[in-house]
């Protein structure tokens, strides 16, 4: 068992232009099933996809592969077509937004946001566009989601997953990568690795995905990774106290970061004293969440939660 | 991106948002030439000499050349002596801001130096009253925030009096609602004209925010003319960055002096870079990973220098570039590269910070740790170098060793 992606997805990308080209190529060596992609003055085209396989990723195929993915003109059509069940959005910031309005209309399960610097107002009016419908956003600004060896939706890289017990849950990419790493070391692996972006207004938030988890029989516990800006852990640490039946481990960034100051991602910013590191760590650690000091320490940190 | 009060005000002006009548002035001579015609037009004799710089809190600040004078000053001399005594008390201003550095509470201790004035008409206030519109994020849409608290701080209201603060959430779907802007004037107390007024401006801001796309609209204090005029008395916005691209008419308003020259060098590289006072300075992949390695020297008893994001798919030229970044810090005494390489290969990082050092010269210890695709390459590249470089197992191991050298 996982959460949001297993073997049975059916992935679409919307944007194959030089960066869709390159992750999809990625997941299809992975073994995902990438059945279609959307990009209005490509339509009618196909893309094939050829080289050798990353046995890290779905066990059990040849060592190279040779895919040939249709683009269509629209997601509908592509949905229709393909019976794609998600999408990975690759499609630039000014478009991003209705490339993500297209998906939900189209109807999709999924929906993931790769795309970074989409306007706050478009994500503003796109989330209010998915409100009552049947569809889960994941991003934008975010490195994506995996389930190891059975599908991976995203820009991570897949080889540093090993199938396992625990589940990641992000703000922030290469963070995302140091945990898992570390959980892939010591033995306790993922189930599923959820991105959930770097950018103020995003699909879900930790809440969402430490339910989930919670929820799943094969998650034994979830690492949380969290940094400065809004109040996103907190809401995450009232949560687990109220409802978490499963260890959580937790890395904040921002300790150091100054006030007033993006942090890169756009949603890091500390700003009127909120959103600071200290609050975070000290409301997670209120709820009996074990904090990491450092990034090093987030796989000892889980297995200290779990004992 | 921040502009500064008048730019503000013009942008609320063009929009139908009433504001004071005003004029900038870079120089003495412009400043005391803006009095005659902002009086005889407004007919009010008192005039307002204002700071402009990107920070709050000017009222309050003071001036490190001048340490009894703040960076707004209201002339009154008018009254009495009229026109003449308006622009001497305006000249005597005027020379005095210029060119000196205004201290305020978000300026820190160094200040900063006022280049401009504003030259604002007077106005005779009833009422002084809080407005900003800005993004909620736990409910991912704009909120309308109010107070009669007016000209204090908003934190020091919330922190305070919290029931003094009212918050209209509004759907990106329909705007702000008629209703709304009703409840917000009935909740500002404003009655008659001023009501009338008043609804009208809640409704024009909030069109204001969305069309300029602001992330902060903050107009403190927002007034109550004893006309019943609803006006803006003071205008603070900030721009979202990442649709910037969209509004050339705010691009323009840029003003490069009042940003830090290293950080707008970093953005053309296409590098996140921020200047700290610590003396390790750290180039990193992914930003979470950059604002963890900054605790993280810290958490080992050093002080970052930067933060420094390159990217996914930096190339070597950036690397280079975030190089010498660095390095024109004189308060760095070490560096530290800390790469986690997913889609970006170690190897390809490795071959780029050699070059680097090869090109910009390395004067202070460097440690380097690298992990992910192609680490043991990328190791390999770095030990068989010739160079002065130190590579670390994790992070923690990178930032201990860092700050142990650089002592």
């Amino acid at each position: 068992m996982s959460v949001l992606v297993d073997r049975n997805t059916r992935v679409l990308v919307q944007g194959m232009g030089k960066t869709g080209r390159f992750h999809t190529d990625k997941a299809i060596a992975y073994g995902t099933n990438m059945v279609g992609a959307v990009h209005p003055s490509r339509a009618g085209q196909v893309e094939t996809f050829t080289g050798e396989t990353d046995q890290s990723g779905v066990p059990g195929r040849p060592d190279t592969y040779d895919v040939d993915v249709p683009i269509f003109r629209s997601v509908a059509e592509a949905v229709v077509a393909t019976q794609a069940t998600a999408t990975v959005v690759y499609v630039p910031p000014p478009f991003a937004a209705d490339a993500i309005m297209e998906a939900a209309d189209a109807g999709v399960e999924l929906i993931v946001a790769v795309t970074e610097g989409i306007p706050v107002a478009d994500m503003v009016l796109a989330k209010r566009y998915l409100e009552g419908k049947d569809v889960r956003l994941v991003g934008p600004n975010c490195p994506g989601v995996i389930t190891p060896r059975e599908c991976k939706i995203g820009i991570m890289p897949g080889y540093i997953h090993t199938p396992g017990k625990i589940g990641v849950v992000s703000r922030s990419g290469t963070l995302t990568y140091e945990a898992v790493h570390q959980l892939t070391l010591n033995g306790l692996g993922q189930t599923t690795a959820i991105g959930i972006g770097g950018d103020p207004v995003n699909g879900t938030n930790f809440v969402d995905c430490l339910a989930m988890f919670n929820d799943d029989p094969d998650t034994a516990g979830v690492i949380m990774i969290g940094e400065i800006g809004g109040t996103a852990e907190e809401d995450a640490a009232e949560w687990i106290k109220a409802n978490m039946t499963k260890p959580v481990a937790s890395f904040i960034a921002g300790t150091t970061a100054p006030p007033g100051k993006r942090m890169g991602h756009a949603g890091a910013i500390i700003s009127g004293g909120k959103g600071t590191a200290e609050a975070k760590i000290e409301a997670l650690a209120a709820a009996g969440v074990i904090v990491a000091a450092t990034p090093t320490d987030m796989g000892s940190a889980m297995l200290e939660a779990m004992r | 991106m921040k502009i500064h009060e008048y730019q503000a005000k013009a942008l609320m002006g063009e929009r139908g948002i009433p504001v004071p009548a005003g004029v900038v002035a870079t120089t003495v001579d412009e400043a005391v030439a803006a009095v005659r015609p902002l009086i005889e037009s407004s007919g009010n004799p008192v005039v307002v000499v204002k700071s402009q710089i990107h920070a709050g809190g000017r009222g309050k600040g003071r001036f490190i050349e001048h340490p009894d004078l703040g960076g707004v000053n209201v002339v009154l001399d008018g009254i009495d002596g009229g026109i003449p005594a308006a622009e001497a008390k305006v000249r005597e201003y005027a020379s005095e801001m210029l060119g000196s550095t205004l201290v305020t509470i978000q300026t820190g201790a160094e200040g900063k130096v006022v280049n401009r004035l504003y030259i604002e008409q007077g106005i005779d206030i009833a009422t002084e009253l809080y407005l900003s519109v800005l993004l909620d994020r736990s409910t991912s849409r704009n909120i309308i925030m109010a107070s009669t608290e007016g000209g204090t701080e908003i934190e020091v209201v919330a922190a305070e009096t919290p029931e003094k603060i009212l918050k209209t959430e509004i759907d990106p779907a329909f705007g702000l609602l008629d209703f709304q802007a009703r409840n917000i004037a009935y909740g500002l107390g404003l009655e008659g004209e001023a009501f009338r007024n008043g609804v009208k401006f809640m409704k024009t801001i909030a069109g204001v925010a969305v069309d300029l796309d602001t992330d902060l609209l903050e107009i403190n204090p927002l007034v109550v003319a004893s006309d019943g005029q609803v006006m803006a008395l003071d205008g603070k916005m900030s721009f979202e960055a990442n649709a910037l691209y969209r509004h050339p008419e705010v691009e323009v308003l840029r003003d490069e002096t009042e940003e830090d020259a290293a950080e707008a060098e970093a953005k053309e590289y296409g590098l996140s870079f921020i200047s700290l006072d610590g003396s390790i300075g750290c180039m990193v992949n992914g930003a979470g990973l950059a604002m963890a390695t900054m605790d993280i020297i810290n958490y080992v008893g050093g002080e970052p220098a930067n933060f420094l994001d390159v990217g996914g798919g930096a190339e070597k030229d950036q690397i280079v570039e975030a190089f010498k970044l660095i390095t024109a810090d004189e308060n760095v005494k070490g560096i530290f590269v800390n790469i986690f390489g997913g889609i970006m290969r170690c190897d390809i990082i490795a071959e780029g910070v050699v070059a680097a050092v090869k090109e910009v010269g390395l004067e202070v210890p460097l440690v380097v740790r690298l992990e992910g695709t192609n680490v043991e390459l990328g190791k390999q590249i770095i030990d068989e170098s010739d160079l002065n470089v130190v590579s670390a197992d994790d992070m923690k191991d990178g930032a201990t060793k860092i700050v142990e050298l650089a002592r």
